[in-house]
């Protein structure tokens, strides 16, 4: 008995235990019982706790919701996109070009922005993109536009522009670790043996740079989907997302149980997209194996 | 070389995206004008004396202070439980374990509120009050301050703990005589961090509180008001460089705590 509790194992177990309690109690608890909530019914003040399906009924017939929760994924996707697209050459360029005893200044020049408070990033983008706004007095000024740009505010083009700026540094950040990694002899290698930048890029650089990559495309894209503070502000009423519907149902509508089943809707909707992402990486990287070779 | 000045060119037009909003903060918080909006009226202290008059912020501030310090220490505690458990253990289930408790980095903030709130709320049936959102920062906090102290105590060496025991110091002394002193930079950092995030959070922070606001609640009820935007901007400019300093201070510690213990600097603590 002894032995047992004074072997590795139970140390660490007995260590890590009071932050897993609260991760249990906390996280697993409260996420269990939103998936039970979402089975409930709300029946004006009380809580019906018979089990029903009604919830996700209603929640995949009307309209409203299915829009609202295919809106946030189609807007989540766009904004991983562009922020990686947009990412990657700074992250290359961090790695490849600044020198080494002055990249920790550069990361840290990138993440300054994010720390500036949330609310306030999210409502100056308002203030840059509305219709006197800094970017069209600033064009106006300039004498490139003579009409206000009116597509910018309100729309999902603006939450997808303020999205794809909060969320810069946790798409560098993960590409840039993994440019740092690579090793680079590989790359004078492919030099000597006659290949160019473009071929050496597309056959050594960016293979290698793949998981970062993708890193980078969850880390935006999870969060992304539960965004409410930008649709609000920035949206207009074409770019709400599910969250404002649920932040309406808890806070509002006191319908907790709907609430509860849009988030459940909400979080397995990104598993899928997540599994269906890993399918088609795994059948790609097969078929480059096998008949392509561009990346081999 | 041509690709090379287009890659700069991009990079500079990426840092002006970037800091469009940073710079545009400071700009309207010393700008007299009453509207946020271009071309400036003139420079001013009036917003940050407007700020000093208006009561409701000062127990806001006060709100959100008290949430941040005991959020930062309890987020420390619980992290350097699982830090130094997942650094020098191997132990069963590990893998998972470590997952269930990094899960609230990805997870969107919004789940948390919500599944806080059906617990709490409606099952417990507990009244809101700061302690709600307390429990819910140190939670999105806790793997902040692992992933910073998992830095320092990897880089720990281990013969320095055994040299202790072997010179007759129990387990505890140990700790708090050796391994403490040298990971106490990590902490400063994670407590730096975590105070940092409690200060800024919204969405938990919107969906948890009860009669007293935090400082972000309040900022979001001010965002509806125009006349009140431009003291909003002064209230932002004060907290940017409070948090550039905190966090300047954070990676000095980390720095301070890496060359400490001997070891290369490897990147930033984000």
């Amino acid at each position: 008995m002894k032995k047992i509790m004074n072997s590795e194992g139970a140390n660490g177990l007995l260590l890590v235990s009071p932050t897993l309690l609260y991760a249990f109690l906390l996280l697993a608890v409260p996420i269990a019982a939103v998936v039970t909530f979402s089975f409930w019914t709300q029946n004006y003040l009380d809580l019906d706790t018979t089990f029903t399906l009604d919830n996700y009924r209603a929640a995949t017939e009307e309209p409203i919701y299915r829009i609202l929760l295919l809106r946030s994924l189609n807007i989540s996707a766009i904004v991983t996109v562009v922020t990686v697209i947009l990412a990657f050459p700074i992250a290359y360029y961090i790695s490849f070009f600044v020198p080494q005893n002055k990249k920790a200044r550069w990361i840290f020049l990138i993440t300054v922005p994010f720390w500036t408070s949330y609310l306030l990033r999210i409502f100056l983008w308002k203030v840059i993109l509305g219709y006197n706004g800094v970017l069209n007095s600033g064009l106006k000024g300039l004498g490139l536009i003579e009409q206000p740009l009116t597509f910018i505010l309100y729309n999902m083009n603006a939450v997808v522009i303020t999205l794809a700026h909060a969320w810069a540094p946790f798409a560098i950040l993960p590409i840039y670790v993994v440019l740092e990694k690579i090793d680079r002899s590989l790359l004078e290698a492919s030099y000597d043996l006659g290949e160019n930048r473009v071929i050496t890029f597309l056959r050594v650089t960016f293979p290698l740079a793949l998981p970062g990559i993708i890193a980078a495309a969850v880390i935006v894209f999870i969060p992304t989907i539960g965004d409410y503070v930008t649709p609000k502000l920035v949206g207009g009423p074409s770019g709400l997302m599910i969250s404002n519907m649920i932040q309406l149902q808890f806070l509002k509508a006191n319908n907790a149980p709907l609430g509860a089943t849009l988030a459940i809707l909400a979080m397995i909707s990104v598993v899928l997209t997540l599994a269906f992402l890993w399918m088609f990486g795994k059948i790609f990287s097969w078929v480059n194996r096998n008949y392509l070779g561009i990346l081999r | 070389m041509k690709s090379g000045k287009l890659l700069i060119s991009f990079v500079w037009l990426y840092l002006i995206f970037l800091y469009l909003p940073v710079i545009l903060l400071p700009l309207f918080a010393f700008n007299t004008g009453k509207i946020i909006a271009f071309p400036l009226q003139g420079f001013g202290l009036q917003w940050f004396y407007e700020l000093a008059k208006i009561e409701a912020l000062h127990t806001a501030v006060w709100t959100s202070l008290k949430i941040a310090v005991i959020t930062s220490v309890l987020a420390t505690i619980l992290g350097m439980f699982a830090s130094r458990a997942a650094t020098r253990f191997s132990f069963p289930g590990k893998g998972p374990i470590m997952g269930l408790i990094m899960v609230p980095l990805v997870l969107p903030e919004i789940i948390v509120a919500v599944s806080l709130i059906v617990v709490l709320i409606k099952v417990m049936g507990l009244g809101l009050s700061i302690w709600t959102i307390i429990l819910g920062h140190v939670l999105i906090c806790v793997p902040f301050s692992i992933a910073i102290l998992n830095g320092a105590f990897r880089s720990l060496d281990k013969s320095l703990e055994e040299a202790s025991i072997d010179l007759g110091e129990t387990k505890w002394t140990t700790f708090r005589l050796v391994t403490l002193p040298l990971v106490m930079p990590g902490i400063i950092s994670s407590l730096l961090i975590s105070f940092v995030i409690s200060l800024d959070e919204f969405i938990i922070a919107f969906f948890l509180t009860g009669s007293e606001p935090t400082l972000s609640v309040y900022i979001w009820g001010m965002l509806r008001f125009p006349a009140r935007i431009p003291a909003v901007m002064a209230l932002g400019t004060i907290m940017l460089v409070v948090s550039l300093l905190l966090l300047t201070a954070s990676e000095y510690f980390r720095r301070r705590g890496l060359k400490r213990t001997g070891v290369q600097d490897t990147g930033g603590f984000v």
